[in-house]
């Protein structure tokens, strides 16, 4: 690992341009030039659990959690080494290895650490370590519980890259590397075809977004000749507005396939086939949150192109309302949540496409949410560990009294993304939505009002899922479901996560210029006072948004609670019915892609063996009909040949005489 | 002129180790297959030690020439030599190839120590002598020998030890190759009448540069670029790769589909673009378009298929058509990654032919739906099959990404449309990988005769190299990269077309410096 | 007496000797025409070489004539071959060339 710092001294580090705003970054040094740890770390443990086969199932998974908190410790150190130095110093540059170097393509291995990537870090080594511990509990009687901790490893160390890449391919790299681990994980149980299909899903559809991410790349490539973020930065200013347009729609679909959100986001219900701590911490708190953090790193880019943001927070502000929709009507706990995350994503999106007033509070949502979902899908998996691996919330109900400490933490995270002050949600939602009003023209109205409603039927879903689970009277029975508290490998992390849903938004956004705020702004380089006015007031629409969420909690606690839920879901209304099936998401892909798909393949098919290879076959064929032909000429009678000859000789002779 | 014989050496000890395993006495017989090893890997060291003497910076084309007069009444010579693409191919093969005798070494059950085994392993031999041969050939005439030479053994290959089609499938790939080989013969012929002639009148040098007319060197490209195209194999003259891939041994299949079928866009490199620049820009556009139709062509056909073998040959017809498009791209980026292309696709077909061929042997059946769940049967091998499958659908990280996003990248400088086209193929690939895999290693584990066993001590040594090269030409192809820049560079050099420069100047990062111009 | 009548002598047994080639099914005496038209053209290049003033026509119908009588021992001895393995020199009955 030396050769990793070994180039150290000679990249000097890229440096911004005038009016860019400060993301001069420094070389690396110190404990930050160690950084590159925080990939190793998880890396090593992959190979270890996955080369060492079973001699490591004895130790491997300890040992993989280890390594993630190690991941977690340099995380942290790097970042306080960062806190310590002048806001202009803070981003660094770590120079790793010479990766590609051929004709015109020149690009160097590097880690870009700055408050943006160090805050993910923080977020995914944190949130990650302690879905390892969980997971100890979780996975405890699984047979392959050592792949599972190596896939788990995997995913931390691609995420790490991601996060910490100094290009867009290397960028790319961590992308898949995340998409790789989600696929194996969504998978972990495929001996269900069921669960198989939902992995492939799931990583073809973030191909679909991949093509997008490549596109955008080899455009920054034409057009910039390099593709480090530098270099990009750099060029954004003095790019055409329809290149950057180009770009930024390629790397929105690139992040509409990693971060499900329309027309991308069929793939995450399925996706929670995988074991629920992979649920909890790929599929909610970290990978779908990269589309976020790409068009958030990308922001020089879109903020050359008024279009490209546009269809940004369009796509959010579709996601957010769809996502919400679809989680009213789902009976599968893990679905539900799944919903939401991908709801919750379109308010993150939104805020990145709204531009510099956004970018602050899409990082502080997609904080705020890793910490409270991951908290209840923890929680959905404590309750599921707890009654025989059922989802179907219409079975459950009253597990209050018998899972007290999942019910407490889960109520942590309920509130927290309601928005309830002072819980987390409060911080940085309200403050999505009261962005979302500023502007001018229609813009404010429209974007402003889904998230406003957004958050009105979130408060719904939510309060639903938690009622349908926690109270109201039980469905269950003792013989089939032996509910009961889980062990404390996993309620420890449910509660440093809930406690977490409690504090977080309040620490980090605080204040008139918030803690989250003042370290994030070195990246965006925002001035004070530029952000603009709502067009309502702001205590108004906080106000507005509070009566929402409050008609939402009621409606459902008049629906689940008061009244009682039956255990066979009733047939409903249209809109019940295709919101339960994804508003038929899958049956429009299914019609415009996969059985065009399926019929265009077995033509080709057809058209190889029987058109392609049948005209070479039948230039053969053609062949040797010919000399079958030629063949009886030769009858074997000397005679015929010695005409034939003779007829030759004359023909040549009486040639050769009318030539003269 | 002449140094140390290193390339007439690389291509004599095989030649060497295959008369001897053809001559061994019956009593030695049973030790063929470890003989023929010996000498495969004496010649990867050669190799190796070859490429050590091997300088990127060197001015002159080729290095490690030799040069004698052959029949020099003709312009004939014998000569070699190597530029960084060759060596790179060469090594290539000469990793293959013991991969290959170790992966074939139960190749014929019941056969063990008798003459038609030894034969076999000394026609892989033989076979390993015409591709050093074939890449290290600078006279176009000596280069058309080897090229159609490399036929010989390969038909008997086919014929003589693959499966039940065996005869119809060799049968087609010679007449489809002949028929190449004979317009290309033409072309060779024209192409020294139109020199300087002379006792090295067929020599690559003399022969670059020459001032042709219009459509004498558009006929020549022609006559080249069919039978390259033929052997590369593009759409529309594939239809051979399937059959013979599918029928051969999987040794085979992978020497032929993951070296011989080299040759064809080697060729296109050092022939077409090199001897003919001016009809090479004529022909790029319908070169793109064929390219770009075989990448997806040749997808979408490997997603129909029951027939893993067939499958993975149609995969190739895809990652061909990719490495077309990056050298008529004609840009350095393109051009070296479809070069690295060329490294990175013969060690993932050969991963993809050998690791499907131990679950065939396994299974006793070639059809993706007569597996299911094999994953808790082999999990070692379900494993080394996916990181294989992962190779072929080009993930970040493993040789192949690399070699694929530059291609692409290349191509998208001067085509934006066709790359942009093109790269859909990763979608596609990503679905025939993904679907075959599903539907062969994930389900209920199935009710199979106890004592299937999971990669024993030799398969491990066929599969831990081909693993670890994935990954360090995906992490760290730079000594690859090195060899071959240069020579992309001289080929582009000849055929005069400059890299576009990027719309907007960026400063270079590695030199910090504050302003943008535009 | 001019030349030319050599050449007509000469035309007229050639056309002879082909007719009976091609017309004639016994073996002998398809071989004797075969000789006729050796003959013909032998007095062909006689009559040439005396026109001309040169040796060249009488050398090359030496030639001819000692190929001929070669080409007599081997076809003679073909044909009594084929003559005692078939009973008969027809040569329509031979026609084992054919694929």
């Amino acid at each position: 690992m030396h050769t990793l710092t070994n180039g150290l001294g000679a990249y000097a580090g890229p440096v911004a341009l005038a009016g860019e705003g400060p993301v001069t970054a420094v070389t690396a040094s110190g404990i930050t030039a160690y950084a590159w740890l925080l990939v190793a770390l998880p890396a090593l443990g992959a190979a270890i659990l996955l080369v060492g086969g079973k001699r490591t199932n004895a130790f491997g998974p300890l040992l993989a959690t280890l390594l993630s908190w190690g991941s977690f410790v340099v995380g942290l150190l790097v970042v306080i080494s960062m806190a310590g130095r002048a806001d202009a110093d803070r981003a660094a540059h770590l120079h790793l290895f010479s990766w590609i170097n051929v004709g015109s393509f020149n690009l160097d291995a590097g880690q870009r650490l700055d408050p943006l990537s160090m805050a993910f870090v923080l977020l995914i080594t944190f949130v990650g370590s302690l879905i390892h511990v969980y997971s100890l509990g979780y996975m405890k009687d699984d047979p392959d519980k050592r792949k599972f901790f190596a896939y788990l490893n995997l995913f931390v160390a691609a995420m790490l890259l991601l996060v910490t890449a100094d290009s867009y391919l290397l960028l790319y790299v961590g992308w898949e590397g995340v998409g790789l681990a989600s696929w194996l994980l969504i998978g972990f149980w495929n001996d269900n075809p069921a669960y198989a299909t939902a992995a492939n899903k799931a990583f073809i559809a973030n191909r679909v977004g991949d093509l997008g991410l490549s596109v955008a790349i080899m455009i920054m490539f034409f057009q910039f000749g390099h593709v480090d973020f530098a270099s990009v930065d750099a060029g954004a200013a003095n790019a055409s507005p329809g290149a950057l347009t180009a770009m930024g729609l390629f790397l929105l679909l690139g992040a509409c396939g990693k971060s499900a959100q329309f027309p991308l986001q069929s793939w995450l219900g399925d996706a929670m086939a995988g074991p629920t701590p992979v649920s909890a911490l790929i599929h909610a708190a970290t990978m779908v949150t990269a589309g976020v953090y790409l068009v958030v790193r990308s922001h020089a880019i879109f903020e050359g192109s008024p279009t490209a943001q546009l269809v940004v927070v369009i796509v959010g502000a579709i996601t957010l309302l769809f996502g919400a929709v679809v989680g009213c009507a789902k009976d599968d706990m893990k679905k539900a949540l799944a919903a939401s995350t991908m709801s919750q994503i379109g308010y993150m999106m939104l805020a990145a496409g709204l531009g510099p007033v956004g970018y602050v509070f899409a990082i502080f949502h997609l904080l705020t949410h890793g910490f409270f979902k991951a908290g209840m899908f923890l929680g959905a998996g404590s309750v599921m560990h707890g009654m025989n691996d059922q989802v179907n919330m219409r079975r459950f109900g009253g597990l209050r009294t018998v899972m007290t400490i999942t019910w407490a933490t889960f109520m942590m995270g309920w509130l927290a993304i309601l928005g309830v002050p002072p819980f987390a949600g409060y911080w940085s939602k309200d403050k999505i939505i009261e962005a979302a009003f500023i502007g001018e023209g229609w813009r404010p109205w429209v974007f402003g009002l889904a998230a406003l409603i957004g958050a009105g039927i979130t408060a719904f879903y939510m309060s639903r899922l938690f009622f349908m689970t926690f109270h109201g009277k039980k469905r269950w029975t003792e013989d089939i479901h032996h509910p009961h508290e889980s062990p404390l490998t996993m309620t420890i992390p449910m509660m440093v996560l809930a406690f977490g849903s409690v504090v977080l938004g309040a620490i980090l956004g605080f204040g008139q210029t918030s803690l989250l705020q003042s370290w994030l702004n070195p990246v965006f380089g925002i001035t004070a006072g530029t952000e603009g006015e709502p067009v309502l007031p702001a205590n108004l629409l906080l106000g507005l948004t509070l009566v929402l969420v409050l008609a939402g909690a009621g409606l459902a606690w008049v629906r689940y609670v008061r009244d009682v839920v039956p255990e066979i879901a009733p047939h409903g209304n249209l809109v019940t019915q295709a919101a339960r099936n994804d508003l038929y998401q899958d049956a429009v892909n299914e019609g415009a892609l996969m059985r065009p798909g399926i019929h265009l393949t077995r033509s080709l098919v057809f058209t190889d063996t029987r058109g392609i290879d049948g005209a070479a076959s039948g230039l053969g064929a053609l062949v040797i009909g010919a000399s079958t032909r030629l063949r009886k000429l030769q009858n074997g009678y000397v005679r015929s040949y010695a005409l034939t000859m003779l007829a030759g000789v004359v023909i040549i002779l009486g040639a050769v005489w009318v030539m003269q | 002129m002449n140094q140390f014989p290193w390339l007439t050496l690389m291509g004599l000890v095989p030649l060497v180790g295959a008369i001897v395993v053809w001559v061994l006495p019956a009593g030695l017989a049973p030790r063929a297959k470890q003989i023929a090893l010996g000498f495969s890997l004496v010649t990867l060291a050669l190799t190796v030690a070859a490429a050590l003497t091997f300088s990127p910076h060197s001015t002159a084309q080729f290095q490690l020439v030799e040069q004698h007069q052959w029949i020099p009444q003709f312009g004939v010579s014998y000569a070699l030599g190597v530029d960084g693409i060759a060596l790179a191919l060469i090594l290539m093969a000469t990793i293959l190839t013991p991969i290959c005798l170790l992966a074939a070494w139960h190749d014929l059950p019941g056969e063990e120590g008798t003459s038609r085994e030894k034969n076999y392993f000394a026609l892989m031999l033989v076979l390993e002598t015409f591709m050093v041969g074939v890449f290290a050939a600078t006279d176009v005439f000596l280069f058309y020998v080897f090229f159609e030479a490399m036929l010989i053994p390969v038909y008997f290959l086919i014929g003589q030890y693959g499966g039940q089609r065996r005869q119809a499938a060799a049968v087609k790939f010679l007449v489809f190759s002949l028929a190449g080989g004979l317009i290309m013969l033409a072309a060779v012929i024209g192409l020294y009448t139109q020199g300087p002639g002379g006792v090295d009148g067929f020599l690559v040098q003399k022969l670059t540069g020459l001032h042709l007319s219009e459509s004498t060197g558009r006929l020549l490209f022609l006559g080249f670029f069919i039978a390259f195209a033929v052997k590369a194999p593009m759409f529309p003259v594939h239809t051979w790769l399937p059959d013979a891939a599918t029928e051969a041994k999987p040794a085979t299949a992978v020497l032929l589909v993951g070296v011989l079928d080299k040759v064809g866009t080697y060729g296109m490199i050092r022939f077409c673009l090199q001897l003919f620049p001016e009809a090479s820009k004529w022909a790029t556009p319908v070169v793109i378009v064929l390219a770009v139709i075989s990448v997806l062509y040749g997808a979408l056909l490997a997603i129909g298929q029951t027939d893993i073998m067939r499958l993975i040959s149609y995969t190739s017809i895809s990652h061909f058509g990719f490495i077309v498009l990056g050298i008529f791209a004609m840009t350095t980026t393109g051009g070296a990654g479809a070069t690295l292309y060329m490294v990175n696709h013969g060690f993932t077909t050969a991963a993809l032919f050998l690791f499907a061929a131990m679950l065939v042997n396994r299974r006793g059946s070639k059809r993706i739906e007569d597996f299911g769940g094999w994953q808790r049967v082999t999990p070692l091998l379900a494993g080394s099959f996916l990181v294989a499958g992962l190779s072929g659908l080009a993930l970040p990280g493993l040789g192949a990404f690399i070699a694929e996003f530059l291609t692409l990248v290349g191509t998208f400088q001067r085509y934006q449309v066709a790359a942009v086209i093109a790269t859909i193929g990763i979608i596609l690939a990503a679905l025939y990988i993904l679907l075959m895999f599903k539907k062969m290693m994930t389900g209920p584990k199935p009710d199979l005769a106890k004592g299937t066993p999971d990669l024993g001590a030799r398969e491990k040594w066929v599969v831990v190299p081909l693993i670890a090269l994935f990954l360090v030409l995906g992490f760290y192809p730079k000594p690859v990269m090195d060899i071959i820049n240069p020579a992309i560079r001289t080929t582009l050099g000849y055929v005069g077309v400059t890299d576009p420069a990027s719309v907007v100047t960026v400063a270079d990062p590695a030199q910090p410096t504050t302003g943008v111009t535009k | 007496m001019s030349l030319s009548h050599y050449i007509y002598l000469a035309t007229i047994l050639f056309s002879i000797g082909a007719v009976t080639v091609l017309l004639r099914r016994n073996a002998i005496i398809v071989f004797m025409g075969v000789e006729l038209m050796l003959n013909a053209t032998n007095l062909a290049f006689v009559t040439f070489a005396r026109v001309h003033g040169t040796l060249d026509g009488q050398v090359i119908a030496l030639f001819v004539m000692v190929v001929a009588a070669a080409e007599v021992v081997v076809g003679l001895a073909i044909i009594m071959a084929i003559f005692r393995a078939r009973r008969s020199a027809s040569v329509d009955s031979a026609n084992l060339m054919k694929l």
